[in-house]
């Protein structure tokens, strides 16, 4: 033990470490900083870190060749030691830092620590934010499946909507004309060496910045921050009644890190990681490209977004929610920080998170999918089993009308239920709409036959709540 | 030698090294720039040539029938494996008169598929839907489904490699 101390003391006196380090982390801290709502950056911080060792343990088993990473993959999931689990921490542990961040963000916008002098604290925390987004579309690319080559695909078609360089900017994602051999090593530059070397600039530039100008103590309403007074009154706080960081205030972030990090390890041993979809073959169509579970808001929204718009706000859509968070600050820099005197800041967040779950919602069920791979509808529901009626319900099964339409519970969501379709529309209206499509259904007036048709419109016609009823009390 | 020449010699001596260094810097970083920007920059200014690629003999296709043929794109390196191909919809029309679509729905670039009971190609990200002359049938894309040149040769149909269509504006 003693030699032990007398080799730190000689390393400390040489280096010096020990004593410019030390006052950093015993740096003197408001005493209500020391809270809950403190905890989300550096577990965010936490969750980086694990990323970096996760994702620097998968690059010891990783192939980033276009034709070999998916079974490396494979490979990494099921026969190397632990692969699975290391695997699974560092898709989980990207999760939590999405969210994390996210949560970070809000607790610092919702009590104002962006404004004087935090400026930069926050616009560094912006860079950050886009970063993990890169990193974690990028790592969701380089999970080199099915699914992997579609998302790149759709990222490129909507940079291509970029006004006059959209088509460069397109291939700059692609790495060419077409997915192929150089995509994925440069996605794989991208998400190893690029964006992480930023990731740790910006991190190196966010810690100092927390060093330089101190935490920002927990707002009080009715006391706004006034540029001129604030440093001075910061600094009397900190030196009449500040913590040092370490370990009074620290101790906190240790709990909420030591939660976050068990959290992501259980679930990577309990779920493990995503399964990889079908090998990454361009020509193999029978894919459904969904992102992972963060991005399912935002999926949600380019279905959703009228046809008309969707160029302006596909491109200047998160341009401006960027420009946005980016310029926050200066927007408003002084004033009240406590959201209790803010309530347009509780407002703004309340509706975003309500829209992003509101979306999310939607995303998950994605009502404006072709349901291919829906039920066919069953004698019992048709009612028949020959007839008119029989052969309409049989087109309807084979004609796609099922993929867009429920009957019975059979069926996708783009269009409307059908199950009392006969109820609401005459013969007449049904041929009609059969014949010409609608908004989003396409007319079948050139595909049908007359026969079919007829069969169709009767089959439709039979739909009706007493039919049904009919149907199912003589099914008891 | 008065203070202030002493001064003023010091200081251009000082903006000199400050030029000097600047400039020697930024030289250094544009000299060693250019090939690292251009070989980052390549594949999008530099375009592989088509190349007519087969898809199967003239009478493997049946007159109406769409169909979906794979082939290898235009430029596969040799790590490429399985990602060097890619797809698109041939329809035989006639005879001798075939049309082919990419695979790649005009409004995100998702694969549609073929619904031959319907007879719509159906995409199935968004919900656009496209006739099978490539028309828009409904959904969100903003135009039809893109066309590969495809011709005869020696009893072969043959498709001509293309680049991902890009909707753009």
């Amino acid at each position: 033990m003693e030699s032990l101390k007398r080799a730190w003391l000689w390393f400390d006196d040489r280096t010096g470490l020990g004593s410019a380090l030390g006052p950093v982390i015993k740096h003197p801290v408001p005493p209500n900083s020391a809270s809950w709502f403190y905890v989300f950056g550096s577990a965010t911080l936490f969750a980086f870190m694990l990323q970096v060792a996760t994702g620097v343990t998968l690059a010891f088993m990783y192939v980033p060749s276009a034709g070999e990473a998916y079974q490396s993959l494979q490979y990494i999931t099921d026969q190397t030691t632990f692969g699975r689990i290391v695997r699974g921490m560092h898709n989980w542990g990207a999760s939590a830092m999405i969210l994390l961040i996210g949560v970070h963000m809000v607790r610092v916008y919702l009590t104002a620590s962006y404004k004087f002098p935090r400026e930069m604290h926050w616009i560094s925390g912006v860079v950050l934010w886009a970063l993990t987004v890169i990193m974690a579309f990028s790592g969701q690319v380089i999970r080199w499946d099915q699914t992997a080559v579609w998302s790149t695909i759709v990222a490129s078609e909507q940079a291509g909507r970029i006004p006059f360089i959209g088509h460069w900017v397109a291939q700059f994602l692609i790495g060419g004309e077409t997915i192929g051999g150089a995509t994925l090593s440069r996605m794989f530059a991208y998400h190893v060496f690029i964006v992480p070397a930023l990731l740790f600039i910006f991190i190196g530039l966010h810690l100092y910045l927390v060093i330089k100008n101190g935490i920002s103590e927990f707002p009080k309403a009715g006391k706004p921050v006034d540029p001129k007074t604030y440093r001075e009154e910061y600094e009397t706080l900190v030196k009449k009644k500040g913590i040092p960081f370490w370990p009074d205030a620290a101790w906190r972030d240790m709990v909420f890190g030591f939660i976050v990090i068990t959290t992501i390890l259980l679930i990577a041993l309990i779920i493990g990681p995503p399964a990889l979809g079908p090998p990454p073959n361009p020509s193999n169509i029978d894919a459904l490209p969904v992102p992972d579970w963060y991005f399912i808001f935002y999926f949600a929204f380019l279905a959703l977004m009228p046809p008309q718009m969707e160029t302006y706000l596909m491109v200047f859509g998160p341009l401006l929610v960027g420009a946005l968070l980016f310029f926050l600050p200066f927007i408003s820099n002084r004033g009240e920080r406590s959201p209790l005197r803010r309530p347009w800041a509780v407002a703004i967040v309340a509706l975003t998170i309500a829209s992003i779950s509101g979306l999310w919602a939607i995303g998950i069920s994605s009502p404006w999918s072709p349901h291919f791979d829906a039920k066919p509808l069953t004698v019992e529901i048709i009612g028949a089993d020959s007839g008119p009626i029989y052969r309409g319900g049989m087109d309807f099964n084979e004609k796609g009308c099922l993929y867009c339409h429920t009957i019975s519970g059979h069926g996708g969501l783009r269009g409307p239920d059908l199950t009392y379709i006969g109820d609401r529309l005459s013969t007449d209206e049904l041929t009609w709409r059969i014949m010409n499509g609608g908004l989003n259904m396409p007319g079948f007036g050139g595909t049908l036959t007359n026969e079919e048709l007829s069969d169709l419109v009767i089959f439709l016609k039979s739909r009706t709540k007493q039919n049904q009823e009919a149907s199912s009390l003589g099914g008891d | 030698m008065n203070e202030k020449t002493k001064t003023s010699e010091d200081c251009s001596r000082r903006q000199f090294f400050t030029h000097i260094s600047y400039t020697l810097g930024g030289l250094a970083a544009v000299m060693v720039g250019i090939p690292i920007v251009g070989s980052v920059l390549a594949p999008i200014v530099k375009k592989p040539r088509p190349i007519w690629r087969p898809v199967g003999e003239l009478k493997t296709f049946t007159v109406g029938d769409i169909v979906k043929v794979s082939f290898i794109d235009s430029s596969p390196l040799p790590w490429a494996g399985v990602t060097a191909e890619t797809a698109a919809w041939l329809h035989r029309k006639g005879q001798e008169e075939f049309t082919c679509f990419s695979v790649n729905c005009a409004h995100l670039g998702c694969p549609v598929r073929w619904v031959a009971g319907a007879r719509l190609f159906m995409c199935p990200c968004h919900g656009g839907v496209y006739y099978e002359d490539g028309t828009v049938a409904a959904g969100p894309p903003p135009r039809g489904l893109y066309d590969y040149p495809v011709r005869i040769h020696n009893g072969q149909v043959e498709i001509l490699t293309s680049p991902i269509p890009i909707t753009t504006v």
